[in-house]
Order: structure tokens, then sequence, then C-alpha cells
């Protein structure tokens, strides 16, 4: 690794994102190429590729950077990571780019942190992912109108047993729930 | 040969042609998938948007519930088999994951040294612990004539699994080469699937679909072959939504590659769940394949 020259130099914004990332300081050696934004399947959805993001983020443009839509298209597929000349884990910044995002409020126009929140909270009842609860609770509550278009689509897939009406739960439920209280308790990621 | 198996949820149930297969392909090739007791879900993407050490203390608690004995952990799906990697390679590299995720286990009792378990996908597993020789060995029914497009999605391959490239995965082909198939080399086999973007950008999602969907018609695929459920339900279920969306016509049979490599191996296709697809796989394979005895309906 680098020795980051710079460091004294860098916004606050900056030391937030990336502290929040295991191996996230590699931002610091961000080239400005743009080969994660030219690899990008959905890069012509966002309003700043990944490059430009880096680079605000760098200049401290906090508002823009959070309420912008960047992180919401990214699909981790991490064709960015595995590409990035300066081995910048570009696809955890993202990430980390939606937990302050959602922890300040400021994901607009975008579904993800209500699917997240819903697929989650399954997982803290029953310890697994449940597809038709997950499907039927974040539609009913979210989109509600698109569910019709969804119907045939799930008639195919109930009438081929692909769809069960019940979860399963985990027995050691009280002990997932015990190492997850403590894990938001000490919280952050490094 | 004996591992520990991590189904993940999908497999429970969208996706249990995946795990029936699975467990089909492993009782003829020999080898005993024993499932992890009480795993819980990986969180797919969805933890780590919210909380990172939630995310990797979660996925943890699989990795320190495994047996002293259960060494290696197999996972068929994609976003499991990343997370399971991905957080015991993150505790193995930085001593304060480490030790913070090792605090949350503690709550519950566990403790995990990184490095404890190896974790590794099925394809792996069958291509390199199996291998050419053995599973030439086996073929009941070569799949002479079926043109097949492997399709290795993202997260099998990229970031970090070893065992393949990240740009362009070769070993889905060469396993269903050795099985006698001619297998379709098309560009965008690595390429994303548009993950959960189906329920939260659809447009989105639906191109990123369209364009695998296109690029094996352009090379003639009688169908295409997952290893992940996410995959195949967004290639599968919603092809139709696709189709009316770009106003096409798509037909293309996606099925898990282990319900194909069952059928090579002489299994039929009840066995292997061919016929839980919602765009049938059964007759082309029939069709390509010819009446072979041991395939009884579809």
């Amino acid at each position: 690794m680098v020795t980051d020259t710079h460091q004294d130099h860098r916004s606050d914004f900056f030391q937030e994102v990336v502290s929040d990332t295991p191996g996230g300081e590699q931002l610091a050696h961000c080239l400005q190429c743009g080969s994660c934004g030219g690899s990008c399947p959905n890069g012509s959805d966002m309003q700043y590729t990944p490059r430009t993001i880096f680079a605000m983020i760098n200049a401290g443009r906090r508002e823009e950077v959070l309420a912008a839509n960047t992180m919401w298209y990214c699909v981790s597929c991490y064709f960015c990571t595995t590409r990035c000349p300066q081995q910048i884990p570009i696809t955890d910044l993202m990430y980390a780019l939606k937990r302050l995002a959602i922890a300040e409020g400021k994901a607009k126009d975008t579904d993800a942190p209500a699917l997240a929140r819903t697929f989650t909270g399954f997982v803290e009842n029953f310890g697994r992912s449940f597809e038709f609860g997950l499907a039927s609770r974040y539609y009913l509550l979210n989109k509600p109108l698109s569910m019709f278009k969804l119907v045939p689509m799930g008639m195919g897939l109930f009438t081929r047993g692909r769809l069960h009406l019940l979860p399963n739960r985990i027995r050691q439920m009280d002990q997932l729930r015990a190492i997850i209280k403590k894990a938001r308790e000490i919280g952050g990621a490094s | 040969m004996k591992y520990a198996y991590y189904p993940g949820c999908s497999l429970e149930a969208g996706s249990a042609a995946y795990d029936v297969s699975v467990r089909a392909v492993a009782k003829v090739l020999g080898f005993e998938l024993e499932e992890l007791d009480d795993w819980n879900c990986c969180g797919a993407t969805e933890y780590f948007s919210q909380d990172e050490l939630v995310a990797t203390s979660v996925i943890a608690r699989n990795l320190a519930i495994c047996r002293p004995d259960q060494k290696e952990l197999i996972a068929p799906c994609a976003a499991c088999f990343l997370n399971l990697k991905k957080t015991d390679q993150l505790m193995a590299e930085h001593s304060e994951v480490r030790s913070k995720v090792n605090e949350a286990l503690a709550a519950g009792g566990l403790h995990y040294d990184p490095g404890q378990v190896r974790v590794r996908h099925l394809l792996d597993l069958i291509y390199t612990d199996i291998g050419e020789a053995a599973l030439r060995e086996k073929i009941k029914q070569p799949l002479t004539g079926l043109r097949v497009a492997p399709y290795y999605g993202c997260q099998v391959v990229r970031p970090m699994n070893g065992f393949d490239n990240t740009e362009y995965p070769m070993k889905m082909d060469e396993l269903f080469t050795w099985l006698g198939a001619e297998v379709v080399d098309y560009p965008v086999k690595a390429h994303c699937c548009g993950g959960h973007m189906t329920q939260i950008s659809e447009g989105a999602a639906y191109e990123l679909i369209r364009r695998l969907l296109d690029s094996a018609v352009e090379h003639e695929a009688d169908l295409i072959l997952c290893m992940c459920p996410m995959c195949q339900l967004n290639l599968d279920a919603y092809q139709a939504l696709v189709s009316s969306y770009f106003q096409k016509n798509f037909q293309m049979p996606i099925i898990f590659f282990t319900q194909l490599l069952g059928v090579a191996l002489g299994l039929d296709f009840e066995t292997v769940k061919i016929g839980k697809e919602i765009v049938s796989a059964g007759p082309v394979i029939k069709a390509k394949l010819g009446a072979a005895p041991s395939q009884t309906g579809a």
C-alpha cells in the first residue's frame, strides 16, 4: 500500500466515508481513470459515475454525494472493484454511501432502503429470509399498484411449488438476536 | 468426500430445483453434503447497506457454528458464497474486524478464527474435486447436440472466487464440454442479471436481463445454465415481463447447471426437477438428446 502523502488535505467527508469500509483508505489513491464508470452496467442511469462521486468525496461535497442516485444503481456486480488499478474496494464504498444516506434520510427516489429493511426484518424474526413474505410485504407497503402486473409471474411460481407461504425459523433465534444486538451496539465497520 | 453444506434461503423454496438436483448429483458422483445445522440467512446484499458490522456478524455466525471437523463449507448460491468467503477474508485481513465480529459473536456464546473454514462454491467442488476423468466415467446420457450457454453472473466470479477468471470464467464451459454439450461462447456470461433491481428499478433490471437473453439468442443457445438462484429467478420468472417491456418474444429456458449435469449422469427429469422452471426446458432437451429411456416426463 502506498503512503497517502496528502492525508492532511483530505476532507472530513472523505474520512467519514473511508473509515466505515475495511480497506477504504485506498480511495486516497484514485487516479480518476474512470475504469469504474466504464465497467458499470448501470453507469448510464447514474447522476454521477463512481469516478465523479470519488472526486466529489475528495472535494467534501457531502450533501450532493449523499443525495445522489449513484449508489442506489449499484448492483454489487464487482466489475469496478476487480478492474480498479488501485485496488479500491469500490463496491464496498458504495455500501458505505448507502449506509450514510439512509442514516441521514437522504435516500430519495429509491425503494432500496425499504427493500433492505423488509428483508432484514424477516431475518431478525425467523433467521431466514422468505421470498413470498418479502415480496408481498415490500410491494404492499411501498408500491401496491405494481403488484398487479406481477400476479401472472407469482401464479407461475406458485403453481410450480416455488412460493412457500410460510417461512422456516431457525432454532437458535435468541442467539442470533443477541449477536445482532451486540453488533449494533458496537457499530461501525472497523 | 464429505463437505458441510450451506443451502441458503432461496434453495428452500423458489430454487428448490437447485437444492434437489445438487443432492441427487452428489449421490451419483459419490460425495456427501452434510447440511450445516441451524444455519441462518447470509443477509444477501441487504445488511451491508444498513450496518456493516451487523452484516458480517450475521454471516460469521454460520462460520462459527461449523463443527471442528467441518473444514470445507459448500455454498451453491452466489450471494451466500461471496458473503461467507468475504467475511472470512475481512476477518483475516483486518484485525479490528476480527475483534469486533468476535465481540458480537461472544454475545451468542460463539467465536470464529478466520481460516478455520474454507468456503467454496459448488462449481469448484465439482470441477476440481470430482474432475474430468471421474465425470466422464459417469456419463450415461451425453449432451451431444445440445447448445448450452453457461451463465456465471457476478458474485461467484467476482471479486474473490480464487478458482476462475473474474472477466471470462471458463470452468462451467469446460465442465459441459466434458459432458458432450456444445458450449456457446457468448460475451456476457459473467455480466449482471440485475440482482434486486427487478424490485427497485425495473427498467434498469429489465435492460440487463434483455442484454443476456439477446446475446444467448444471437448465439443460438438452446438454454441458459445458472449457478445462482437470483440469476435464475430474474432470467426465468421475469422473462415474460422483459419480453413485453421490450416487445420481444423470448422463449429461453433457464435451469441450474446441476439439473443438466444430473441428466447427463442418467437421472430423470423429475429427479432433477426439470419442469419447475417457468419457460420449460424439457422439450428442447428431449428434442436435442433424443428419447433416451431414462428420461420420463418433463
